[in-house]
């Protein structure tokens, strides 16, 4: 039987898997990716929480990542093409310009 | 009469500030003229609440305002006027206002003469405070204020070099500034702590509380109180061992020397046992050690100034030993002697300083005796007047010394310390001695002057006239001796010579007189006719030892002043750099390499910075997770 505790551990895997990514990623683009996935792990726990307390609040939270995520990278990503059309490029170590 | 008892304090002040208006703008004729006249109101003041104390019997106590008020501490701005405050006010009021209008003429020619008449009216004001206050407080701010005028003044010429000290004793005129105020902290440390014993044990510093209470003290409490006011004395009295700075004060300008460290300032120590005599009178053994310290002075003083060729140090030797008189005096319990003494040698030994300050004034600043001589025919008033005051001092009948000196050394006789009375009278036969050696060496005999080219000249006219107030009383005042002691006993305990001692009188006073006369007969001989250097004597042991002082300046610098000056450099170059400094710089360069080297984690990388927020948000949750298991 699949329990609270598979959802929470796929999301804690999915989550782990997107935290390495931002770290260990050097394209902006795949930085997204990696934050998407990260947004989504929390979706899985909200939705299985909720679900186990028999309390819609998580799921509607669920939906308000869902629709902030997606209008987030439509201007995300509209940042991203103008960062590519001013450098030529969107990695990470050729960007860092502000050196202390 | 309240107002009377503010003119007479707050003219000098007024004066004093009026002079600083002028301080830095070039000598101007009437900021002296202004100054001497606030002095004289001051003088006139204080001469009416004399004549008031006097017709009265009664004291005038007036508290200004509130100045201290926390807890149960409350000491209030009050000044007494009674018969012994108000004799000192009178005395100091004259010698300051003569000394005044002295400076007008002897600092004419210096560029900072509006400035020396501020620090002179400001050192009047201290003074003024110090013997009016009717508290320890307030009598200690006009002790302090009276050394910074004293550390301003004598430091006056302070542009002057440092030189060795063959070449002047005293170094330089900020050196012997230095001397004087440092070893006057010395003392005035064990004032202070004599004044907080006071207050520990009493819980007041008022005078009339803290004398009324003295019954109730322990003989302990009271022998430290005394001992400790007493040290505070030994500083501004210059008494031993803390007596060099007093003829190094002599750098100064000659009215300086005669109104601060001869007439009232350097008085002040015996002021404050007249003060406090009742604390004096309950503690024998300190009184006694006061009486003995101050005969003990009184010698060494005169034996060093036998053989001095300054004629302002001769003067200050003779200064020493006449406090020593007062003090010996004082210790004996006859504080109305002490009194007396101290206002019959105001009188006379400003006109001796002042008369000094004339014969500098026309030999050029040359201060050795030995290049002057014949000068009376050239300053034929100074001569006069110098030579009143030397005969005064040295106690020869009707002039004002003899009266009170004699009393003194009557009242050692009375008190069967004969010890102490025979050392008195040796001393008055040596200071008949050296008060006519340096007349005859300075008036007397070949005109030294001439091989240096020195033309003297009188001083001016109105100086002259302004002296001779103080010649008169140095000639008078010893007939206002049983005038004053009725004044003075209704508030001082009477002292009257036993039986015993009134039959012997006349004799008593044929051997101090012998011993005086003996003096100035062997100083005229041996310098009357001119100078005749003896070489045999100049080189002899007691000669040089006398000449330089016992060597105690010299012992000071190798025993106290060297090995300060090289603990003061071990514990700047080691504790203070090595501790203090490297501590204070450790902190400062530990927090400019952990901001250095924090300054590389500011990569400019948007990567590095993920990394570093994924650092601490796993930080934060392990404290979270801690606290939550642990709470």
């Amino acid at each position: 039987m699949i329990g609270l505790s598979h959802y929470l551990i796929v999301s804690a895997l999915i989550f782990s898997i997107g935290l390495i990514g931002v770290l260990r990623r050097r394209n902006l683009l795949m930085l997204f990716f990696a934050t998407e996935v990260m947004l989504n792990a929390v979706n899985i726990a909200f939705a299985a929480i909720s679900h186990y307390y028999n309390d819609l609040a998580g799921q509607m939270f669920a939906f308000f990542i869902i629709a902030i995520a997606a209008s987030e990278v439509a201007v995300g990503l509209g940042l991203l093409i103008v960062l590519y059309k001013k450098y030529g490029t969107l990695d990470l170590d050729d960007l860092a310009s502000m050196k202390g | 009469m309240e107002n009377l008892v503010y003119i007479a304090l707050f003219a000098p002040f007024a004066s004093s500030m009026f002079a600083a208006l002028f301080g830095m703008s070039p000598r101007q004729t009437f900021v002296g003229i202004v100054a001497s006249s606030l002095l004289f109101i001051s003088f006139v003041a204080s001469a009416i609440l004399a004549y008031h104390v006097y017709s009265t019997g009664t004291s005038i106590h007036v508290t200004m305002m509130e100045w201290i008020s926390a807890g149960d501490l409350t000491i209030p701005f009050g000044f007494l006027v009674d018969q012994v405050s108000v004799t000192m006010m009178t005395v100091v009021t004259l010698v300051s206002t003569v000394v005044h209008i002295y400076s007008i003429g002897y600092m004419d020619h210096d560029k900072s003469f509006n400035r020396f008449f501020s620090y002179l009216s400001a050192f009047v004001f201290s003074m003024m405070i110090l013997v009016m206050s009717d508290n320890f407080a307030g009598l200690f701010i006009g002790w302090e204020g009276v050394g910074v005028c004293s550390w301003l003044l004598i430091g006056f010429w302070y542009h002057k070099e440092d030189v060795t000290r063959e070449e002047n004793p005293s170094i330089s005129p900020s050196w012997a500034a230095n001397e004087a105020f440092i070893v006057n902290r010395i003392a005035d440390l064990g004032m202070l702590v004599g004044i907080f014993i006071i207050y520990w044990n009493v819980g007041s510093l008022q005078y009339d509380v803290v004398f009324a209470d003295l019954p109730n003290l322990s003989s302990s409490v009271l022998n430290a109180a005394a001992l400790a006011l007493f040290i505070g004395a030994m500083g501004k009295s210059a008494q031993f061992p803390l007596h060099t700075w007093l003829t190094d004060a002599m750098e100064g300008p000659t009215p300086v020397s005669a109104l601060i460290h001869a007439a009232t300032m350097v008085t002040a120590g015996v002021f404050l046992v007249i003060r406090a005599n009742p604390i004096f009178s309950m503690t024998p053994e300190v009184s006694f050690f006061i009486a003995a310290l101050g005969t003990f002075v009184a010698f060494f003083a005169a034996s060093m100034a036998l053989v001095n060729r300054d004629l302002k140090r001769i003067i200050a030797f003779s200064t020493l030993s006449q406090l020593g008189y007062m003090f010996a005096a004082a210790g004996l319990g006859a504080y109305w002697i002490a009194l007396f003494h101290l206002a019959a040698h105001a009188f006379f030994k400003a006109l001796l300083f002042l008369g000094a300050g004339n014969v500098m004034h026309a030999m050029d600043d040359e201060l050795d005796i030995f290049k002057m001589g014949g000068l009376k025919k050239a300053m034929k008033w100074t001569y006069i007047y110098m030579g009143l005051a030397s005969l005064a001092l040295a106690g020869i009948p009707v002039f004002a010394g003899f009266f009170s000196k004699d009393a003194i050394i009557e009242t050692a006789f009375n008190e069967g310390t004969y010890v102490l009375w025979a050392i008195l009278v040796i001393t008055a036969g040596m200071t008949a001695f050296y008060s006519f050696r340096q007349v005859f060496l300075t008036f007397h005999g070949d005109e030294r002057y001439k091989e240096a080219g020195i033309h003297p000249h009188e001083m001016y006219k109105f100086v002259l006239i302004a002296m001779s107030p103080l010649a008169v009383l140095a000639v008078i005042a010893g007939f206002f001796m049983g005038g004053f002691q009725e004044f003075v006993t209704k508030l001082l305990p009477n002292y009257e010579m036993s039986h015993h001692t009134h039959e012997l009188i006349w004799y008593l006073t044929a051997i101090v007189l012998v011993f005086a006369i003996g003096g100035i007969w062997l100083a005229y001989k041996k310098y009357a006719k001119g100078l005749k250097r003896d070489e045999k004597l100049e080189n002899s042991f007691v000669y040089k030892l006398l000449a330089n002082q016992y060597y105690i300046p010299n012992f000071y610098e190798a025993f106290i002043t060297k090995p300060y000056a090289m603990i003061s450099e071990m514990m700047w170059k080691n504790v203070d750099m090595k501790i203090v400094d490297a501590t204070v710089d450790g902190i400062a360069k530990l927090i400019y390499k952990s901001g250095d080297g924090s300054r590389k984690m500011q990569t400019g990388n948007l990567s590095n910075y993920l990394n570093w927020m994924a650092i601490g948000a796993v930080l934060l949750l392990v404290v979270a997770a801690l606290s939550a298991m642990l709470g």
